[in-house]
């Protein structure tokens, strides 16, 4: 196969696919979010099977896939939630390197698990950076394609492919290493820096219940519905930094899981944490989907992570530094 | 005050303080500046915000004791500012009408004219606390306690850009188009967020703010065209 920058025209938008890549570190203190893939494990997979640096730009699905025309030949992988992906009417498989033809139509179907894929096509998609990065930050009009989801019409460029990627077809993550999307999805906690609000039986509360997550939902965050975690006193708080995975409590005492399009700053009390190694499953979670929240602490937390990325380094290797690591 | 919070296994967040007071925001600002300038490699983003400073770092090169380490180590390098600590911008203000749909609502709120309101806000020096909510969005302080309404119950769903908005004892500018629930009371025609520049953001951590009120062909004269 001949392998020029890929070409592909959407036919269909999907319900929301947008360009990220791992995040647009070194704006916050201006107020810029990170935005980037919610799930960074999927995209990082996805990059590695096409022979990609992990930074490079991918389109994130979610729940309903898009329809893709190929107008040159690629190599594509597709990582994460199952929306029932084929080529020109059939099936392939996910977690593996796929040779697309010229002239192919690639569509999706029905959702069977997780919430959110991820293309990877080699050589990237080719968006202009913005402060630093590809992703699309639809709330700003920020990065990606325009600063929006896809739509019918769209045409994506993508970048050089390396020069040889012929090898990699077939090429796919070993299934020891696919990531359970199970329901309840469990997620580890580390008690949040404003933890001393809260008393002890709201932290019971919140990793001993079963919530689930609410049509108000988005890569913003995720409102979750389920046993009321309350603060202590007023609840009175100054605004300050947020990170994504903090489970911030408003005076409902309905808890708020901040995802990858978060405002910077917030001026919720943060109860706890999900570690970056679980924040992959959480990705994956849409409305309807139930969770739980188990204790952990912060050396548990990086001996997971370090434990995580050493299994998939061993598995595909990484093309250059996977920077930032979460 | 030197709390040390983790936020996370991949953040943490000094306090410096428990109100909003100018000196120890520049307290704060001027410590984020001093982890900055470390260029360190792994931290990924130093954000300052009212009392306090969040540290993002990647967590495979930095462990939580190996960094709160380094940053009690540079509290003491840290100089001992006194505020101000950023530069002053004259920020021109169309006051009232469908640029500030609000400012009789707040005129009501504070007992005085919507003249006297957009004067008493332009008279007044603000200090950019902190950017947040939307990219370059400036959080500035201390509305007069008379004039500081709290926000509206319901956002609206698109504020246009440019509207200069109060909650509370805070003023803000609108960068980009958003929902927003601040009560709006003018709009400047200034692009305080050109995302094709190189410096996109006009308001830094620090920065003082001064309004000034415009009228209508002013507001037309500076308002930039849209390129078509």
């Amino acid at each position: 196969m001949n392998h020029q920058p890929a070409h592909i025209i959407v036919v269909k938008g999907g319900w929301l696919t947008t360009v990220q890549d791992l995040g647009r570190y070194g704006y916050q203190h201006y107020g810029v979010p990170i935005s980037g893939a919610m799930d960074s494990f999927s995209t990082r997979v996805a990059n590695r099977l096409v022979g990609n640096s992990d930074c490079a730009a991918i389109l994130e699905l979610t729940l309903k896939g898009p329809e893709l025309k190929f107008e040159q030949d690629a190599i594509v992988a597709i990582t994460g939630a199952d929306l029932s992906p084929a080529i020109n009417g059939n099936s392939i498989p996910l977690w593996e390197s796929i040779a697309i033809q010229r002239g192919s139509l690639l569509s999706f179907g029905a959702q069977r698990a997780g919430s959110r894929a991820y293309l990877a096509i080699a050589g990237g998609i080719d968006v202009p950076l913005v402060l630093g990065s590809r992703s699309t930050h639809c709330a700003s009009q920020t990065g990606g394609l325009q600063g929006r989801p896809l739509k019918p019409g769209d045409i994506l460029s993508g970048g050089e492919p390396g020069r040889s990627v012929n090898h990699l077809i077939g090429k796919r993550l070993s299934d020891r290493l696919l990531p359970p999307y199970r329901r309840p999805a469990t997620l580890r906690v580390i008690p949040g820096p404003q933890r001393n609000l809260f008393s002890d039986t709201s932290l019971a509360t919140l990793t001993e219940a079963t919530y689930s997550v609410s049509p108000q939902s988005d890569r913003m965050g995720y409102r979750l519905t389920g046993p009321k975690v309350a603060g202590e006193g007023s609840m009175r708080f100054i605004s300050d930094g947020t990170t994504m995975g903090a489970l911030q409590v408003p005076p409902d005492g309905q808890p708020i899981l901040l995802m990858a399009d978060r405002q910077t700053t917030g001026g919720y009390p943060k109860i706890a944490v999900v570690i970056s190694a679980d924040l992959p499953l959480a990705a994956q979670l849409s409305p309807g989907d139930t969770v739980t929240f188990a204790p952990c602490t912060i050396a548990q937390a990086l001996t997971v992570l370090r434990k995580h990325h050493a299994q998939l380094d061993q598995a595909l290797p990484p093309r250059d530094t996977s920077f930032p690591s979460q | 005050m030197f709390r040390i919070l983790p936020l996370g296994d991949s953040a943490i967040t000094i306090e410096f303080g428990d109100q909003i007071d100018p000196k120890i925001n520049a307290r704060a600002i001027a410590f984020a500046k001093t982890v900055a300038d470390q260029e360190w490699n792994g931290i990924l983003d130093v954000v300052p915000t009212y009392r306090s400073v969040t540290v993002f770092f990647d967590p495979l090169q930095w462990n939580f004791s190996v960094l709160t380490n380094k940053l009690r180590t540079l509290r003491r390098l840290s100089p001992n500012v006194t505020e101000p600590n950023g530069s002053l911008h004259e920020i021109p203000v169309l006051y009232g009408g469908e640029w500030g749909p609000d400012l009789e609502a707040v005129a009501a709120f504070a007992g005085l004219t919507p003249a006297q309101v957009s004067a008493l806000h332009a008279s007044t020096r603000y200090r950019v606390y902190m950017l947040g909510f939307s990219p370059g969005f400036p959080y500035l302080g201390l509305v007069p306690e008379q004039m500081a309404m709290p926000r509206r119950s319901t956002p609206r769903t698109t504020v246009p850009a440019g509207s200069v908005g109060i909650a509370d004892r805070q003023t803000g500018i609108y960068p980009t188009a958003t929902p927003g629930g601040w009560r709006l009371i003018g709009r400047t025609p200034l692009d305080i967020y050109r995302k094709t520049g190189t410096d996109p953001f006009l308001l830094k951590p620090g920065d003082l703010v001064q309004f000034r009120p415009i009228d209508r062909k002013e507001f037309d004269r500076l308002k930039p065209r849209d390129i078509v």
